[in-house]
C-alpha cells in the first residue's frame, strides 16, 4: 500500500505548553495571594482590585480555564495528531484557537478584578467573553473533527472519544448556562432566576468538573501513561465501559451541590443516586490507569514523569471516592459551606490536574526539543515539594472543615448555640495559614519545573514539523461479516459525537426541564416582591464585590442553622433573583436573613472596617464603597431587563425608577445621620445597605401567605 | 413539591421512566456483552494505536 508522507505540527503543541506553564504560575500566584488575604485581611490595603472577592474568581478561572485549559489543548494537539496519523486539519485554525483562547484569558484578567462578573461561580465572565469562548470552542472542535476525518488510522483510540465527549458537552454546558440578558456592554443578568438558576448553574458547575477537568484528562491519561510507561493500557475493554458509563452518569449528578437547599427534593435525590453510581466508572478508570503500570513499577521509581502520573491518578481516585461520599445528605450536612469542599477540590486540582499536567510537560518538552531533560534531580525535587504542598494544603483544610462544622452545630445543654460564628473563624485561622504554606510549596515546585523546562528547551533544538508517514486510509468495501455496532461506531467520529450528545442531553433535560415547569407551579409567596431600584443596584454591587465567595444566602432546614440564622430558605423567596446568590462557602456567616438584623449604621461601620464591629473578623475593609458615587445611569436599563425576564415591575416603571431610588437613598442617609454618620445619599454604601437590609425580609412580614397557584 | 406534579400533565407519562430504565440497561448489557466477546486481536490492535507512530525514544515500544 502506498505510504503517504506528512508532518506533525509540534509548534502548536509548544505554544500551548508554554501557555500552560505561564498560566500555571499566574493562577497559583493568585491562589496564594487570596489564601494569604484570608489570614491577613489587611493585605488588600483598601484597594478594590486586589481584594479577595474580586480575585477569587480570577484564581479559579485562571487555574481551570487558563492552566488546565491550555494543558488540555497541549495534550490533545500532541496526541490527536499521532493517534490519527495526520497533521492537524488547519494550522490557521490552530493559531486562531491558540491566540483566541489566550485573548479570552487576558480579557478575564482585565474584567474580573474590576468587578465585571456575572456572579455565577466558574462562569463569572461577562457576555461578550462568553460569546468569544463559544466561538473559539467551535474553532477547536472544527479543527479536531477536521483532523479526525482526515485520519490515516481506521479506529478511534479511546482517548479521542474522551476528547469528543469533552468538546460536545462543554459546548452544551457553556451555552445553556450562559443565557443572559445584556444590560450594557459589560453587564448582564442571568436568564434564569433563583432555584432554576441554581440548578442550571450547578448542572454546569458540576459538569465543568466532569467534562473540563475530568474527561479530557482521562483521554490524556489513556494516551500518555501508556506512552510514558511503554505499555498498552491495562484493559482496553474496561476503558470502553469506563467511557460510556462515565458520560452516562456524570451529567446527572449536579444537584448534589444543592442538598438541603430550596431545590425540590426529587432533584436532590436524583443527584445523590447518580453521584453514588459514579464511583464505579471513576474507579474503573483509576484502576485502569494504575494497572497499566503493572510490572513497570521499577520505572516509576526512576522516572519523574511516571511519578507525577501515579500521584495524579491516585488523587483522581481519592477525589472521586470522596465526591460521592460528600453527596450523601448526611455527610453533606457536615461538609457543605465549610473548607472541606475546598480540600476536596484541591485534591482534584493540585493532585489530578496539576500533577498530570506536570507529568505530560516533563514528557513532552524533551521530545519536542529532541534532548534529555535538563535536570532529573530538579524534577524529583519538584515532585516531592509538590506532593508536600498538596499534603500541607489539604490536611489543614480538612481539619478546618471538620472543626468549623462541629463548632457550628454545637449546642449547650441548655439548648443554645455554643459558639458565635466569629469564634469558629478565629479558631481555624491558623489552619488557613498552614494552607497558604502548602500553596507556597506547590508554587515553588511549579517555578522549579518552569526553570527546568526552559533550560531543557534552550539545550535542545526544536523540531517544528515532525516527519511521519502512514498508508492512506482506504474505504472499506463492506463491513466485517456480522459486525457489531460498537465496532461500527469506533470508526465513526460524527456518529460517536451525536451519540455522546444524546446521552448527555437526556441527563441534562430530565434534570432541568421539570424545574422549569416549576416556574408556573412553584409555591409562590405573595409577600415576595421585586427589589426596589436602590436595592437592585446594591445587589449588583454585592455581585461586583464577589460577596458570594464567602457568604451564602441559603439557610438549610437544620436545627443549628435555623437557630443561628432564622427561618430556613424557601424556593419561592428567590423568584426575582437574577442571578441567584446562594453561594457555596461560608467563610463568613450566612446572609439569607441579614435584613433588619442590625441598624444601617452597623453596616456602614462594618464595611469601613469589619473588625471594628466584629473583633477578629477576617473580612477585608471596603472603604471604596463609602467614597464611590453610585452609578445610576443604568437603572432604567436594568429595570427594563428585569421586566423582560418577567419581574413584575409596573409598566413604565423604568422611567421613574431613579426618582424612587433617590427617595430611598435619602431615607437611609437620614437614618444614618440619626446615628451620627454623615454621608452623601449618592454613595454606593447606601445601595449596599438598602440591599442587605432587604435580604430575606419578605417572608418575615407576613409569615402565613404561602399559596399554591 | 413532588416530582409528580410536573409530569402528571403529560399523557402516558408512566411509560417514560420504564423506557429510560430500559434504554439504560439494554445499552450497558449490550455493551458489556460486546466487551466480553470481542476478539482479542481486535483489542490488541486498538490498544497498540498509541505506539504506532514512528517517534524515536526508548519508551515507545510496548511490552506485553
Amino acid at each position: 500500500m502506498e505510504s503517504e508522507k506528512f508532518s506533525y505540527d509540534n509548534r502548536i503543541v509548544k505554544m500551548f505548553a508554554y501557555a500552560t506553564m505561564l498560566w500555571a504560575l499566574v493562577g497559583m500566584l493568585a491562589g496564594l495571594w487570596i489564601a494569604l488575604e484570608m489570614v491577613f485581611p489587611q493585605l488588600n490595603g483598601g484597594i478594590s482590585v486586589i481584594t479577595f472577592g474580586r480575585l477569587r474568581p480570577l484564581h479559579t478561572n485562571a487555574v481551570i480555564f487558563a492552566f488546565v485549559g491550555n494543558g488540555i489543548f497541549m495534550g490533545v494537539y500532541y496526541s490527536l495528531q499521532r493517534l490519527c496519523k495526520a497533521r492537524m486539519f488547519s494550522d490557521t485554525l490552530s493559531k486562531i484557537h491558540f491566540w483566541g483562547w489566550q485573548l479570552i484569558i487576558v480579557s478575564a484578567a482585565l474584567t474580573l478584578p474590576f468587578g465585571i462578573t456575572t456572579g455565577k461561580e466558574y462562569a463569572e465572565l461577562e457576555w461578550p467573553i462568553d460569546i468569544a469562548i463559544a466561538l473559539i470552542w467551535v474553532v477547536f472542535g472544527w479543527n479536531m473533527f477536521g483532523t479526525i476525518l482526515r485520519r490515516r488510522e481506521r479506529h478511534l483510540y479511546v482517548a479521542i472519544w474522551f476528547y469528543i465527549a469533552t468538546f460536545v458537552t462543554v459546548a452544551m454546558l457553556h451555552i445553556v448556562n450562559s443565557f443572559e440578558i445584556p444590560v450594557s456592554f459589560l453587564k448582564s443578568y442571568s436568564w434564569y432566576a433563583g432555584v432554576q438558576d441554581a440548578l442550571v448553574q450547578w448542572w454546569y458547575g458540576h459538569n465543568a468538573v466532569a467534562f473540563f477537568l475530568t474527561t479530557p484528562y482521562l483521554g490524556l491519561m489513556y494516551y500518555f501513561i501508556p506512552k510514558a510507561s511503554g505499555r498498552p493500557v491495562y484493559s482496553y475493554r474496561l476503558s470502553i465501559i469506563h467511557f460510556w458509563a462515565l458520560i452516562f452518569l456524570y451529567i446527572w449528578a449536579g444537584p448534589h451541590h444543592l442538598l438541603y437547599t430550596a431545590l425540590p427534593d426529587w432533584a436532590q435525590s436524583l443527584g445523590v443516586v447518580f453521584s453514588i453510581m459514579l464511583i464505579a466508572p471513576s474507579w474503573g478508570g483509576m484502576i485502569n490507569g494504575l494497572l497499566t503500570l503493572r510490572g513497570a513499577w521499577d520505572k516509576v521509581r526512576e522516572d519523574a514523569v511516571l511519578k507525577f502520573m501515579v500521584v495524579a491518578v491516585t488523587a483522581y481516585g481519592m477525589a472521586t471516592f470522596e465526591g460521592p461520599m460528600l453527596s450523601l445528605k448526611s455527610v453533606n450536612a457536615i461538609s457543605h459551606f465549610t473548607d472541606w469542599t475546598i480540600a476536596h477540590v484541591h485534591v482534584g486540582a493540585l493532585g489530578w490536574n496539576g500533577f498530570l499536567t506536570f507529568g505530560i510537560l516533563y514528557y513532552l518538552i524533551p521530545r519536542l526539543f529532541r534532548t534529555e531533560l535538563y535536570s532529573k534531580k530538579l524534577a524529583n525535587w519538584h515532585f516531592w515539594i509538590g506532593t508536600l504542598g498538596i499534603v500541607f494544603y489539604v490536611v489543614p483544610m480538612y481539619w478546618a472543615g471538620f472543626e468549623q462544622s462541629n463548632m457550628w452545630r454545637k449546642f449547650t445543654p441548655e439548648g443554645q448555640l455554643q459558639y458565635q460564628f466569629i469564634t469558629t473563624v478565629e479558631h481555624i485561622r491558623p489552619l488557613y495559614f498552614l494552607r497558604s504554606l502548602g500553596g507556597c510549596f506547590y508554587l515553588i515546585g511549579a517555578i522549579i519545573m518552569t526553570y527546568n523546562l526552559i533550560k531543557t528547551a534552550k539545550a535542545g533544538s526544536f523540531l517544528a514539523d515532525e516527519e511521519a508517514e502512514a498508508p492512506a486510509l482506504v474505504k472499506l468495501q463492506k463491513p466485517h461479516e456480522g459486525e457489531h455496532w460498537h465496532r461500527w461506531i469506533e470508526r465513526r467520529p460524527v456518529q460517536l459525537m451525536i451519540l455522546s450528545l444524546v446521552v448527555v442531553i437526556i441527563g441534562g433535560a430530565i434534570e432541568i426541564i421539570p424545574t422549569f415547569l416549576v416556574e408556573s407551579n412553584v409555591p409562590t409567596i405573595a409577600s415576595v416582591k421585586p427589589y426596589t431600584p436602590l436595592e437592585l443596584q446594591g445587589r449588583d454591587i454585592y455581585i461586583r464585590e464577589g460577596c458570594y465567595n464567602c457568604h451564602s444566602q441559603m439557610v438549610r432546614p437544620l436545627r443549628h442553622e435555623t437557630a443561628r440564622y432564622g427561618e430556613y430558605s424557601k424556593a419561592g423567596e428567590f423568584v426575582y433573583d437574577h442571578p441567584f446568590q446562594w453561594g457555596s462557602k461560608r467563610t463568613g456567616p450566612d446572609l439569607a436573613r441579614i435584613g433588619g438584623k442590625y441598624p444601617d449604621s452597623w453596616h456602614y461601620n462594618h464595611m469601613l472596617e469589619p473588625s471594628s464591629m466584629s473583633e477578629h473578623s477576617i473580612m477585608p475593609n471596603y472603604p471604596w464603597l463609602l467614597d464611590n458615587s453610585l452609578d445610576t445611569t443604568l437603572t432604567s436599563a436594568k429595570i427594563r431587563a428585569m421586566i423582560t425576564l418577567g419581574v413584575p415591575y409596573p409598566k413604565g416603571y423604568d422611567k421613574i425608577a431613579n426618582s424612587d431610588l433617590r427617595k430611598q437613598s435619602l431615607e437611609i442617609a437620614a437614618r444614618l445621620k440619626k446615628d451620627k454618620i454623615e454621608t452623601g445619599p449618592d454613595k454606593e454604601i447606601i445601595a449596599v445597605i438598602a440591599y442587605l437590609q432587604r435580604i430575606g425580609k419578605d417572608i418575615q412580614t407576613k409569615p402565613d401567605t404561602t399559596i399554591h397557584k | 413539591m413532588k416530582f409528580i406534579n410536573y409530569l402528571q400533565s403529560i399523557a402516558g407519562v408512566g411509560i417514560f421512566p420504564l423506557l429510560s430504565l430500559l434504554i439504560f440497561f439494554i445499552f450497558f448489557i449490550v455493551l458489556g456483552i460486546w466487551a466480553l466477546r470481542v476478539k482479542k486481536e481486535h483489542i490488541l490492535e486498538l490498544e497498540r494505536i498509541p505506539f504506532e507512530d514512528k517517534e524515536s525514544g526508548k519508551n515507545d515500544h510496548p511490552v506485553k
